[in-house]
Order: C-alpha cells, then structure tokens, then sequence
C-alpha cells in the first residue's frame, strides 16, 4: 500500500476470483442513480444535481455532492458508481492544476474533457462515470456529455443519470437558446426535480451551479426538500444508567505539562 | 451467499456536542458458528480517531495494520496526529487503489478534529466517502441500524445522553441480526477523555 507509484493495484484479484467461484457474491458499491442536467444560457452555463446516493435499494447518503469542482471555470456533475465519480474528478482535476501551472493559462473546458475521455477509454468502461461537464473558458461556454466508455457529445442542454429521461422531458418542453439567468435556473432546477419526484434513484435535495466569465455561483441545497415535516413531540432521552455497564476504562487526555527553559544545558 | 456476511459485524458512530461515540458488537463467527465473544471492530488510531471496519475480518484487520503502518510513519515526519478528516481521504484512496480487487472491508471513521469539533465519515468498500454530521454506520443488518439511529438522533447531545443513546441503537439493532451482537464495546471521545465501557447485552 503506497508503494507503487499510482494507479490501480491489482493484486488481491486473484483471492476475490477465488471466493467468487465458491460461491461468495460481491458486496455492491454505492451508485448515485441520479439526475444531473445542464444547459447553456445567454451568460454561461447553469449545471443542476440532486443528492441521493444508493447502496442497492437503501439510501447511503441523504445529502451528498454531485457537482465536483474540476478548474476555477469549470465544473462536473456525475452519475455512476459514486467512488469512480469522486476519484477521476480528483484525479482531472489535480491533472488540470498541473496543466495550469505548466502552461500558464486559465483551464479550457475541452482539457478536461478530453482527460476524462483518454482516462475513461483506457478502462473499458469499468470505471463507471457517466459526466456533464460545464465551464466558461476563452472561447465561451461549453457543455459536454462523458459517457463511461469515453464517448462524449457537445450539446447545448444535456442530462444524464437515471433520472435522465425526466429531466429531459422539462428541457425539451421548455428550453429557448440565450435564456436570461433566473430563468436558466429556474428551468434546470424543475428538471432536477422532476427526476427527484419521479425517478426513484434520484431524491433529496437539488444543487446548483452557476458558471460565468466573471465567476462561479455555487448553490449548495439550491431547493432543500427533504425537511422532515414532522418532529418529534416527546423525543425519546434514555436516562442515565439504561445500558447495563460492564467495565468502564477512562483515558485522560490532559496534556503532561511540559516546563521549558529551566536551566541553561552545561556545555564546558 | 455474501462475502460481507461471513463474519458479521454492527458498528454505530454518531456525533453530539463536541464529542463523539462509537461502538461495534464483539462476536466473532463463521457463518452460523460463533467462535469468540471478545472481538471489537473498533479500532483506535491515535487518543482522538477511532476506526470502525466490518465486513470480512481478515480484510478489516490486515487494512487496520497497513492504515498504523502509515500513520506512524505520519507521525515521524510529521510530529504530530493526523486530522479524522485528513486519515478518511487517505482511507478512501487506500481503498481506491484497489478498485478491481478490493478489500471486502467498510469502515467508519470517527474522531475529534484538533478544534474539538466531531467529524464522522463512511465508506464503501471501494473508498465512496460520505461526511455525515449526525450518524454513520455500517455492518450485517444496515436497515435496522439506520432505523434505528434515525430516530433516535437528537442534535447536541452530552456524552452520557450520547452513550445511552449509542448503546440502545446498537443493541437493538444488532438484536434483529443473526450475526452480529454477543456483547458490545462503545468508546466516548470527548476533548478530555475517553471513555470506553463494554456492555450486558444478549448473548444470542
């Protein structure tokens, strides 16, 4: 662990094939079923995201980020396996940085694209992301679709994830090319909701983002929509005592007091 | 059958006024056969991180041994502790670099950053995090578990009102599991102390 001087490390492959001809079924790692959408408007780029990620049929976080920063002007929404997303955003994302720094120039969206894409390619398809990256660069503001084996669209509005079909619906419906900005919003948040309410592997909140030539708007928890409607009157206090103790070990932290500088060291 | 469920496991770490527990079940077993009733799933890093890790045992412990072999190395350079939030990056990457091959371990990190605020994070088994500010777990029976902690969490609890509740989310939830329960251990880290106490529970 750490040895190898990055990438991915292949060799407990053989014991887990192993186990797998006996019988043992793999555990299933957390997706973001998802709905992310994005479109172009007069000044930029709006990109929406709701945040439910899935362990199978239960939700594994409540809340979590779909919107994973690539560049200072640019930004990825993902679906797919939720590991695969968090660590090829990173992964682009510290490549990019570098190419910042190396080049001098502020990052084009087509960059970080075309990094996705070699990456994603290379692995076949198994490392599972599925992309809507946006940003405004040089040459204006662009929005492209990933897809997991490293194919990639350029489009004017997209979305991708379960929910996708949903929050299409909304787009095709009601998209005009230069929408005015409360307007962009307005329309990528219904299409969020849309597959929130309607797709059950999207769900929760909807995030937004909004990427301009004079900056980045985050909206974290643009609509908060999973308040609980109701609270507990009478919360449940268990008393003191409840739990039957059987031993009990106390760690002090207070620090040992350190007394410096009492006596100069005799050096003769 | 499932990898996940060979050995069995229940870990619960929730958060409450700057303190945090976590506790875990200590039955060890083999399928339907129990082979000890004194195996925590806990495991401490430094006097303000504890790790939790369920799944496969012999995973969860070779990924405890190799995560102190890194922390200490830490240390040495460093001189210091690392942060709960810096030690969960390093988890999740750690299991990253085994994407096609992974340890069938899932852990949940829980521990004081230097300021005295909690901080609680889980994983999957290929290194998804999720930072949560009320509860984490993980183990055999997850929806009992959740049920379970969802509601009783109540924000800003003291330490001895978070122990009780810690201990009755487990014991309950582990309860409705064949394959974890048999006793259970629940450490209290707060900004001076910690506080570990082993439970009377069922021992079925």
């Amino acid at each position: 662990m750490g040895s190898n001087a990055g990438g991915f490390d292949f060799d407990l492959c053989k014991r887990n094939a192993l186990l797998e001809n006996k019988g043992m079924t793999l555990p299933k790692a957390w997706k973001t079923g998802t709905t992310i959408a994005g479109l172009i408007y007069k000044d930029g780029v709006v990109l929406g995201a709701d945040t439910r990620s899935t362990s199978g049929s239960t939700v594994a976080d409540k809340n979590c980020t779909k919107i994973h920063f690539i560049a200072p002007n640019v930004y990825a929404c993902g679906a797919g396996t939720a590991a695969d997303l968090e660590h090829v955003t990173e992964m682009v994302s510290g490549q990019v940085a570098l190419h910042r720094y190396a080049t001098g120039r502020q990052t084009r969206v087509i960059t970080a694209m075309t990094m996705f894409k070699q990456h994603l390619f290379k692995y076949q398809g198994h490392v599972s992301a599925a992309l809507v990256l946006g940003g405004y660069d040089l040459n204006g503001p662009h929005l492209f679709t990933i897809y997991p084996h490293g194919s990639t669209d350029s489009l004017p509005f997209a979305t991708m994830g379960s929910g996708s079909v949903n929050a299409m619906a909304m787009f095709e419906a009601y998209y005009k090319d230069d929408l005015e900005r409360p307007e962009a919003m307005a329309l990528v948040a219904r299409a969020i909701r849309s597959g929130v309410m309607n797709d059950l592997g999207s769900g929760s909140n909807v995030d937004l983002c909004v990427i301009t030539k004079d900056g980045v708007d985050y909206l974290r928890n643009y609509e908060y929509l999973q308040a609980k409607t109701y609270t507990r009157q009478f919360p449940v206090k268990y008393p003191p005592g409840t739990a039957t103790v059987l031993k009990q070990h106390v760690l002090s932290l207070k620090g040992v007091e350190v007394i410096e500088g009492a006596e100069e060291m005799d050096v003769s | 059958m499932s990898i996940f469920s060979y050995n069995g496991a229940a870990i619960v770490a929730m958060a409450g006024k700057e303190c945090v527990a976590i506790g875990s079940d200590l039955r060890f077993g083999v399928q339907m056969q129990t082979i000890t009733c004194d195996t925590p799933k806990v495991f401490k890093i430094h006097d303000k991180l504890y790790l939790g890790l369920s799944g496969l045992l012999t995973d969860a412990q070779t990924l405890h041994q190799k995560l102190m072999f890194r922390h200490n190395l830490y240390k040495l350079r460093e001189e210091r502790d690392m942060k709960p939030s810096t030690f969960g990056h390093m988890l999740s990457n750690a299991l990253y670099e085994r994407r096609f091959g992974p340890y069938f371990a899932a852990p949940v990190v829980a521990g004081l950053e230097p300021d005295g605020t909690p901080f609680l994070c889980g994983m999957d088994t290929i290194g998804a995090i999720e930072t949560a500010k009320d509860f984490m777990i993980t183990g055999t029976s997850p929806e009992s578990l959740y049920g379970m902690c969802e509601s009783m969490w109540r924000p800003d609890m003291e330490p001895d009102e978070l122990f009780e509740t810690v201990a009755q989310c487990l014991m309950s939830g582990f309860d409705r599991d064949a394959l974890a329960g048999w006793g259970a251990v629940i450490h209290v880290i707060t900004k001076d102390k910690v506080i570990s106490r082993t439970l009377k529970t069922r021992m079925d």
